[in-house]
């Protein structure tokens, strides 16, 4: 068991077991603490790869934890939510943590989110990125290109792009799109938002209505995924 | 369910107490004044019984005091303009003053039986309200006890043949075990979902919060939750080119589709076909599911949104909530849920909503 290691931080026992069994199973070393307390002493000794963090803890807010946490911590925190609990959700991503997951969460859907934080940001120096081989984004000169065509992109929509590019795989919040790209004073102009993200699935995206690279993560934000990039 | 029982039946008690007040003794004036010219025809006795009945009245619909005040105003009016030696209050004759005494003691007392049977009634109506909800506290236990507890034996069965007899079970009947295990789990979680959001709506805990979305992009998220359940059902989407955005809860609206979406794909024969479409009438988003299934039974159409109600010939596997969650959403929203069965076969849901909109154009930088 020399995998990268994971800490586990959830007050329920059965959670802890089948986290910890379920990340075994896919070569993951696993520690595992059931309070806020044990949760700050642990990931300080152990430094782990990331941390699996429920937001709901008995001794202390997981959102206080959070922030704590964040103070030394720079890898990885994903959060365990329970349903509809997207203002919670939102917080907790604008307080650093890089993914969130909904319990009940499907096993695939755990390991995918795990080896997507893991694999890490992609460094921003890059001068081209292509992703599943065919959307190529050149920084230098501003172009985009899908199956080696042209795309014309707006330089609202090739912001827009780029930003999800660089954060491929995390989940972005409405909010924090809306403030990086058109800026502050638009936080709440989600308007713009859903039309540009439209327009911009329906340039890159071949079938636009299924998007296979701008996912809708519902009423929390968006998320850009790559099967493989370079 | 509180707001019924605590409304009279009787439209006039919503009047304000000084309104009450008012309403009373302008009645008596004017049945008084339109005596007042009729009392050389009828006799002054008559114009005692118009007032008892003016006072009756008037007891069936408001509150004890303005009754009383509405009866002693009435016995001194008959007094002052209408017995003999009018325009005093003198009452000159024996006969006319034991009238008078009577008729002051015949308005009290009506005045105060009537407001005392209205009391009975109305303790009547809530008992029966008491019974009623507790009916539907009743069928909600069945209910939940046995949509529960299918899918928690199912679990519990599946599990110990699994820990007990792992050495006798084949390969498939392990799979076969684990897959029922994986579709109970998944059937509790739908029905736990139910349950919250349905108790959102009982507590009058629901403030939707709006915000701008593209339906397009709701109704494909949502298909896109559904995949499992849709593997083997088409589903067509059409929306409408350039319809605007709209801004609605869009948590609220995307459980809706979620629901209506999931209710015709548990209800629809092999090989029937299931098609969204989304367009804006006026300033209203309408959404349409419809199937071509068989449609609904026309004399239970009525009663698929109460809570817990289930058709006769209905699958298990259902609360009977997901239409009912349908329609207090939509009318959370201030809007309206139709349905109706389509000539050709098939059940068709129109939800239409209210809802600010906006257009952007596209040329405009922003």
């Amino acid at each position: 068991m020399t995998g990268p290691l994971i800490l586990v931080v959830d007050d329920e026992e059965q959670i802890r077991k089948l986290l910890e069994i379920t990340l075994h199973t896919s070569d993951f070393s696993v520690k595992a603490a059931a309070t806020a307390k044990e949760a700050i002493i642990m990931a300080k000794t152990n430094n782990p790869d990331l941390i699996l963090l429920d937001i709901g803890l008995p001794d202390e807010s997981g959102q206080e934890v959070l922030k704590k946490l964040r103070q030394w911590y720079t890898k990885p925190i994903i959060i365990l939510s329970v349903q509809s609990d997207e203002e919670n959700i939102i917080k907790a991503l604008d307080n650093g943590a890089n993914d969130y997951l909904v319990k009940p969460f499907r096993t695939g859907e755990l390991l995918a989110r795990i080896r997507s934080s893991i694999r890490g940001i992609i460094p921003q120096s890059l001068n081209t990125h292509v992703f599943n081989h065919e959307l190529e984004i050149d920084y230098n000169l501003r172009a985009v290109k899908k199956n080696k065509e042209i795309v014309k992109l707006t330089a609202t929509e090739y912001d827009l792009l780029v930003l999800f590019a660089k954060n491929e795989g995390r989940v972005l919040t409405h909010q924090y799109l809306l403030r990086e790209v058109w800026g502050p004073g638009y936080v709440n102009q989600s308007q713009y938002l859903r039309v540009f993200i439209a327009q911009l699935r329906k340039k890159i995206e071949t079938e636009p209505n299924q998007p296979e690279y701008i996912l809708t993560e519902s009423r929390v934000g968006y998320r850009f995924v790559a099967k493989d990039n370079f | 369910m509180s707001k019924t029982n605590e409304v009279d039946n009787l439209p006039f008690q919503k009047f304000s107490p000084k309104k009450q007040y008012i309403v009373s003794v302008l009645s008596i004036l004017l049945v008084a004044s339109g005596c007042y010219f009729l009392s050389d025809l009828v006799g002054y006795r008559v114009v005692a019984f118009i007032l008892l009945v003016t006072v009756s009245l008037i007891a069936m619909f408001f509150d004890i005091m303005p009754v009383l005040v509405a009866a002693i105003l009435s016995a001194l009016v008959w007094d002052f303009f209408f017995i003999p030696q009018k325009f005093t209050f003198a009452i000159s004759s024996a006969e006319d003053l034991l009238m008078f005494l009577m008729y002051f003691v015949v308005a009290l007392v009506n005045a105060v039986l009537t407001t005392k049977i209205r009391k009975i009634e109305k303790l009547a109506n809530q008992k029966e309200e008491k019974e009623n909800t507790l009916k539907l506290y009743n069928t909600l236990l069945n209910s939940l006890s046995h949509e529960l507890r299918t899918p928690i034996s199912t679990i519990i069965g599946a599990t110990d043949n699994l820990q007990s007899m792992a050495d006798k079970l084949s390969e498939l009947n392990k799979y076969e075990l684990i897959s029922e295990i994986s579709k109970a789990s998944l059937q509790l979680d739908r029905q736990v979902g139910n349950l919250l959001n349905m108790s959102r709506l009982e507590s009058g805990y629901i403030k939707p919060k709006n915000d701008w979305f593209d339906v397009n992009e709701l109704i494909y998220d949502v298909l896109n939750q559904l995949k499992d359940e849709l593997k083997n059902i088409p589903v067509h989407v059409a929306v409408k080119e350039n319809l605007p955005l709209f801004k609605l809860d869009y948590g609220l609206v995307s459980q809706i589709v979620h629901n209506l979406v999931h209710n015709a794909c548990t209800n629809i024969p092999k090989y029937a076909v299931i098609t969204v479409r989304a367009s804006c009438k006026q300033d209203k988003l309408v959404i349409v599911v419809e199937d071509t299934g068989h449609g609904f039974p026309e004399d239970e159409m009525e009663k698929v949104f109460e809570k817990f109600y289930r058709l006769k010939n209905s699958k298990t596997g259902g609360t009977g909530l997901g239409l009912s969650i349908v329609k207090g959403f939509v009318e959370s929203m201030n809007g309206t849920v139709d349905l109706k069965n389509m000539p050709e076969g098939g059940a068709i849901f129109t939800i239409e909503i209210p809802s600010e909109l906006s257009y952007i154009n596209l040329n405009v930088k922003v």
